[in-house]
């Protein structure tokens, strides 16, 4: 019984929390490793850029919660979500028009597009801190549990309680839709071929009459949708704050790397690792370990390796470590 | 004389800086191979880049069918029945075989699958192993997925810049007997080798060039004869 407590605490706590922040992150880190592939360049913009849909999604939601539209047990904003989606599009493909076109067609090195979106990134902090401000908002509604501590007790008869809210139940079905579509995009129509082909070797794809203006045109789409995704879905699970979608752009580079730059298979496992590792290294287990090891040697202490104020440094770390040891990522990603 | 099917004719030029080519002219019948070679650092692939549109041309036509293309992008060129296979990166690595043969069928707006059955009928293994990502292959399969994709689009001209390079001996005759076969069905082949002796005894023209100018024009097999040519470029 004590060895099942111990589970359900650990699933409560890090397993649960952790897939849903790993599904987040593996849609922020799709993204970069998109505009990685096909721009060649690490987008910094790419933190406010989720922080711009969310904020659009957000200012839908509330127009629809004041018309009274709602999905029931389910968010309104994911009914809110197309029109996020379409408005950071728009923008996304307004600032490559402005801004990045103009240094593809001066052929600049990556070095000059990495600064140039820290410029992007400016802005559009700015741009959605001037429309919904600095604070903390939150949108979520509907039903808040899926499995409730209560119910789960009632029914298990352990003492440990299991909760999964519908959230975190959302992000991780949202996710895997959205991973399923791209994947299916990418590898089997004529367009996602033809982005793989010009991520690969962009000379050949010229060759080959691949026009690289529709191939970045569609990726921006693509990555807004993403980004929106990404984002909305971790507001719904935490709360919505601008600084903190800037804060996420390490976690998501560092999910984008580990996992191979470039290779969205490696962004979405790079995720995980990342989300599992700084949830897991900022908890404190000596309730799992209460359960676990006989009286006399549970531990005084709580067991915590870093306190939750130090998580960015869990990913910094495994990014250290991985381009010091693997620098092109677990899945063989690639550098330009 | 009539018109060759495509002639760049006196053509100079180089990447911005000194010429690299000077009043250099290759041309290639209809149907027929003729092969660019000549010492390294002569600007054979030079030539090939500057037919295709990749290098400025300050000087000199090239036609294609009696049409003047100079000033025409490589990607248009492509659309005009051109097809250029790369010394280097000539395919996408990480694609299976048959996607790459797709790419190369980009513009095609038609049906491709009869195109997909010829090209696997030349090369056979590649039928095997379409599913493989290209970049999993040998030196020589690789050339002939470039090869392929190359012949995807249905050109009546097609450009090889060294085709044999870094594939050993046995695979490099098998490699000439199919860009022979490819010749056969009509297309003409324009292409740079360094393996010079083996090239010239398919080539139905030969070239060499030296220091970006012609040095010797004459068939194939006139160019083997030549003691002259012989003892310069081809070692005895």
């Amino acid at each position: 019984m004590d060895f099942l407590n111990a589970i359900v605490v650990l699933a409560n706590f890090v397993l649960i929390p952790a897939t849903a922040y790993g599904a987040q992150l593996a849609l922020g880190a799709l993204g970069v490793t998109l505009i990685y592939g096909i721009l060649r360049f690490s987008n910094f913009a790419h933190g406010d850029t989720m922080a711009f849909g969310t904020m659009v999604t957000i200012l839908v939601t509330w127009w629809f919660q004041s018309m009274g539209i709602g999905l029931g047990p389910l968010p309104t904003a994911l009914l809110a979500l197309p029109a996020g989606i379409a408005a950071t599009a728009v923008l996304l493909l307004a600032t490559d028009r402005i801004v990045f076109r103009f240094y593809r067609k001066q052929k600049a090195v990556p070095v000059t597009l990495v600064i140039v979106s820290i410029g992007v990134m400016f802005i559009l902090n700015g741009l959605v801190r001037f429309i919904i401000g600095p604070d903390d908002q939150r949108f979520a509604d509907g039903a808040r549990f899926i499995v409730n501590v209560r119910q789960f007790e009632a029914w298990s008869g352990l003492e440990e309680g299991l909760a999964i809210r519908t959230t975190q139940g959302i992000t991780v079905i949202t996710a895997v839709l959205t991973v399923a579509l791209l994947f299916w995009f990418l590898n089997h129509t004529r367009t996602g071929k033809s982005m793989r082909a010009f991520s690969d070797n962009e000379d050949l794809a010229l060759l080959s009459g691949i026009n690289p203006e529709r191939v970045v045109m569609i990726t921006w789409i693509i990555v807004a949708a993403l980004a929106t995704i990404a984002g909305v879905l971790y507001g719904l699970d935490k709360s919505f704050k601008p600084f903190t979608y800037f804060q996420l752009l390490l976690p998501i580079f560092a999910a984008a790397i580990v996992g191979g730059l470039g290779n969205p298979l490696g962004a979405i496992a790079g995720g995980f690792v990342i989300a599992y590792s700084e949830v897991a290294v900022t908890y404190a287990f000596k309730k799992v370990l209460g359960y676990l090891l006989p009286q006399q040697l549970e531990p005084d202490g709580l067991v915590q390796l870093l306190s939750t104020d130090y998580k960015f440094a869990v990913s910094f770390a495994i990014l250290v470590i991985v381009l010091l040891f693997r620098p092109t990522g677990l899945f063989r990603g690639k550098s330009v | 004389m009539a018109e060759p099917f495509l002639i760049g004719e006196n053509m100079t030029g180089g990447y911005g800086g000194a010429d690299i080519l000077h009043g250099c002219t290759v041309a290639v019948e209809k149907g027929q191979i003729a092969v660019i070679v000549g010492p390294n650092g002569a600007g054979k692939s030079t030539a090939m880049k500057a037919v295709f549109g990749m290098l400025p041309l300050r000087a000199g036509t090239v036609r294609l069918n009696g049409e003047d293309i100079t000033t025409l992008s490589p990607q248009d060129r492509v659309a005009r029945g051109m097809a250029f296979v790369p010394q280097n990166q000539n395919i996408f690595t990480s694609m299976s075989v048959e996607e790459n043969l797709e790419m190369g069928a980009f513009l095609r707006r038609d049906d491709i699958r009869a195109t997909i059955e010829e090209v696997y009928a030349l090369f056979p293994i590649l039928r095997d192993k379409r599913r493989q990502a290209a970049g999993e292959l040998s030196g020589g399969q690789r050339q002939q997925v470039a090869v392929g994709r190359a012949l995807m689009t249905q050109p009546s001209l097609l450009m090889l810049d060294e085709p044999t390079a870094g594939v050993s001996p046995i695979v490099m005759d098998e490699l000439f007997d199919r860009i022979i076969e490819v010749a056969r069905s009509g297309i003409s082949i324009l292409m740079v080798e360094q393996n010079a002796r083996q090239a010239l005894e398919i080539a139905d023209k030969g070239y060499v060039l030296v220091q970006g100018s012609n040095a010797y024009t004459d068939t194939g097999k006139a160019l083997l004869a030549d003691p002259e040519v012989r003892r310069t470029f081809l070692g005895g």
